[in-house]
């Protein structure tokens, strides 16, 4: 195909800077909970699906877009709360697989109790007003909302960032990822540190899964497809790395992007093959701390 | 490990004397002998489709036309009192559980016949273990390949359109008014490609210039990439080949990336239930195919019986295009069971052979060499505009009445004479 210019190459970078965008909001609730608790939450995906899913819910009660940006991370926020406190919360020192499992099965769960409540077929979910449309970038135009995705996701980093590095209870949390013990004798309350991290992990899940509702629509098998690129990145990034996370998101974004403009078959592919060759060169990821696993 | 061996003997023993009663009541009850007769007394109808996945919105309306076509069947007093029933299967749209349903269904349930599956590959699947075992299989949905010599079979048929029907309606419409330069976005299997065959096929009167074939693999959520590159291409023409949420998202994001501004999007297939899960707006303007659309019951007296039947059963809702096609391949096996009187295999193709229908969409009838149902292609356009009800989302702009020349001859596909 001919037709191939700067502006496209510029534009086509810039997509796939954005897709990115969506893959980091995604994976870094994953890596925090892993990171912090060594918890691989599978169910990380249907805490997504349940975001759109609460989104729609408000707006079926008369709510709008931007009420959704705060209530929806709220209540999934509490409803992961209540999920750490009742069902992880007994695994903990049962070796990785226990809650593995656990949140594997619940993820199947929570789609099924779903689609009872929704039913199977999915809502459409119109952008917001005032975000619709496309705006010129200079080489381009792109949508508004993707813009704003982008922006929305560096705020989320950025206040991630502030809690755990510039408040007394981020550095509490990030003792607690290093030597659970100390702290404990130190006399920290450990469980509620965690029941906190979860919380937060999954209202960044629920939050995505929200962002993501304008782009594709929603259905209760949303979050299947987007948890196994969410994995390919945390592993990237190194598991447990929130900076890993990033900066892997957004270099699936750009290789997804690239990929497709050349050879659009492999764009799936071109995810995992990045991510046996970023493992065979160094096994942990990017940022990650070898032997978390084990 | 005695006291455990003695407990796990008293509990099968007791099992044991559980499953003997029970066997000993039920021989004994009058109940046994009418489920015996109920089981030799119904005529099965296996009904394997995707009500999970992607296209699982208009996989529900086809089981609920279906259930329509068994009940009228039912209502009008069956076969001779012999009451039909529909057995239905989730195939996950997935070739390898389409097969393994489709076997179960056909030794395990002893279905009668099989008709169903929603995916131009999937049926081929289906279509390989009844016509092994001499089931009667009626496909309602689109392929190319099964009207094909290498697939066909005489236990065989197909109430759907086939795409190179449909993209030749649709371009035979969209290329002298919209334009010649045409870029396709296409779902990477054998739908998709069949579609674009036909389009590229139609096209050669037209003189149309293929810009370019963007694929995508089933079931992609993310389009961003691949638009600014068939936006760069600038084409006068997008024609978007995928289907159901495929179909609902790449049309969003199309719409999100301003492609309607300059492009017209047409679409081999547009299907109600698509239109209503992704709203108005994604869809407003865009062109494509139907094999049915419920508001043909201003011209024809069959789609409004049918209408009437299924408003009945599901609270005023109308029945969608796949919905159609459920009612439609299920109805005309049962027609033709009646005319043959029996369920035997090759008495009913004879009967469905002989059999010129008009159930739901004006006169059809099924071709002798690869069993094809001809019938008329409508070309509708989606509107967001003056909806009368929240069925009411096309307009049908052209149709193409039933005529073997939109077909391929039977020749071309390797059928002799």
């Amino acid at each position: 195909m001919a037709g191939l210019s700067f502006d496209l190459i510029a534009l086509q970078l810039f997509a796939g800077l954005a897709l990115g965008a969506i893959y980091v909001l995604f994976a870094i609730g994953l890596s925090l909970i892993f990171g912090m608790l060594t918890v691989v939450n599978f169910a990380h995906g249907a805490f997504y699906m349940v975001g759109a899913y609460a989104g729609i819910y408000i707006l079926m009660l008369g709510g709008n877009f931007w009420i959704c940006l705060i209530a929806v991370p709220l209540a999934v926020g509490l409803f992961g709360l209540a999920v750490e406190r009742i069902l992880i919360r007994p695994l903990y020192g049962r070796g990785i697989d226990y809650p593995l499992l656990l949140t594997f099965g619940l993820s199947y769960v929570m789609v099924e109790l779903v689609r009872i409540a929704f039913g199977k077929t999915g809502f459409p979910f119109d952008t917001p007003e005032v975000l619709q449309g496309a705006v010129n970038i200079g080489v381009g135009y792109f949508p508004l909302y993707r813009l704003f995705v982008i922006g929305a996701t560096a705020a989320v980093l950025l206040a991630l960032w502030l809690f755990l590095e510039k408040t007394s209870f981020g550095l509490i949390i990030r003792a607690g990822a290093r030597d659970p013990q100390i702290v404990r004798v130190l006399g920290v309350n450990v469980a509620r540190v965690w029941l906190i991290v979860f919380g937060i992990g999954t209202a960044i899940a629920a939050f995505a899964g929200l962002l993501a509702a304008p782009l594709q629509g929603v259905s209760p098998e949303m979050g299947g497809t987007i948890l196994a690129e969410a994995f390919v990145v945390t592993v990237v990034g190194g598991m447990g790395s929130i900076g890993g996370a990033v900066l892997a998101g957004v270099l699936v974004g750009v290789v997804v992007s690239m990929t497709s403009l050349f050879a659009p078959e492999m764009a799936k592919v071109s995810i995992f093959a990045l991510m046996a060759v970023v493992l065979i060169v160094r096994p942990q990821g990017f940022f990650g701390r070898a032997g978390l696993m084990s | 490990m005695t006291k455990k061996n003695k407990q796990s003997e008293s509990i099968s023993r007791r099992r044991l004397l559980t499953t003997v009663s029970a066997g000993a009541a039920l021989a004994a009850s009058p109940f046994r002998v009418n489920l015996l007769q109920a089981q030799e007394a119904a005529i099965k109808i296996g009904f394997p489709v995707p009500l999970t996945g992607p296209y699982g919105a208009e996989a529900q309306d086809q089981v609920r036309a279906a259930q329509v076509a068994v009940s009228q069947f039912n209502d009008g007093g069956g076969l001779d009192g012999r009451k039909a029933e529909l057995i239905v299967r989730d195939d996950k749209l997935n070739p390898g559980e389409a097969a393994t349903r489709t076997l179960e269904l056909v030794e395990k349930e002893k279905v009668s016949f099989v008709v169903g599956s929603l995916s131009a590959a999937v049926q081929l699947a289906v279509n390989n273990v009844t016509k092994e075992r001499g089931i009667i299989f009626n496909s309602i949905s689109q392929s190319d390949a099964i009207n094909e010599a290498a697939d066909f079979s005489k236990y065989t048929f197909h109430e759907a359109l086939n795409p190179h029907l449909t993209s030749g309606a649709v371009g035979r419409y969209a290329f002298p008014k919209f334009g010649k330069k045409v870029a396709f976005l296409t779902a990477d299997y054998a739908y998709g490609h069949e579609m674009v065959r036909g389009f590229l096929e139609v096209g050669k009167a037209f003189n149309i210039e293929n810009l370019g074939d963007i694929r995508h693999p089933l079931g992609t959520t993310d389009y961003s990439t691949l638009l600014p590159r068939l936006l760069a291409l600038k084409p006068d023409i997008l024609c978007i080949c995928n289907f159901g949420r495929d179909q609902q998202i790449s049309l969003k994001q199309a719409t999100d990336f301003g492609v309607k501004k300059t492009t017209q999007i047409i679409a081999p297939l547009l299907t109600q239930a698509s239109r209503v899960a992704a709203g108005p707006q994604a869809y407003d303007g865009v062109i494509g195919g139907s094999s049915f659309y419920w508001g043909l019951e201003d011209k024809f007296a069959s789609t409004k019986t049918f209408n009437e039947a299924f408003r009945k059963m599901y609270d005023g809702k109308l029945p969608t295009d796949y919905g159609a096609l459920g009612y439609g391949g299920v109805r005309t096996i049962l027609a033709a069971v009646k005319n043959a009187g029996s369920v035997d295999s090759d008495k009913v193709i004879a009967a469905l052979e002989a059999l010129k229908y008009d159930f739901y969409k004006g006169p059809q009838y099924y071709r002798k060499c690869d069993h094809q149902s001809v019938q008329s292609v409508l070309v509708i356009q989606s509107k967001s505009k003056d909806l009368r009800n929240e069925s009411d989302v096309f307009e049908i702009i052209s149709t193409e009445e039933p005529n073997e020349a939109g077909l391929r001859s039977c020749e071309e596909l390797g059928h002799k004479a």
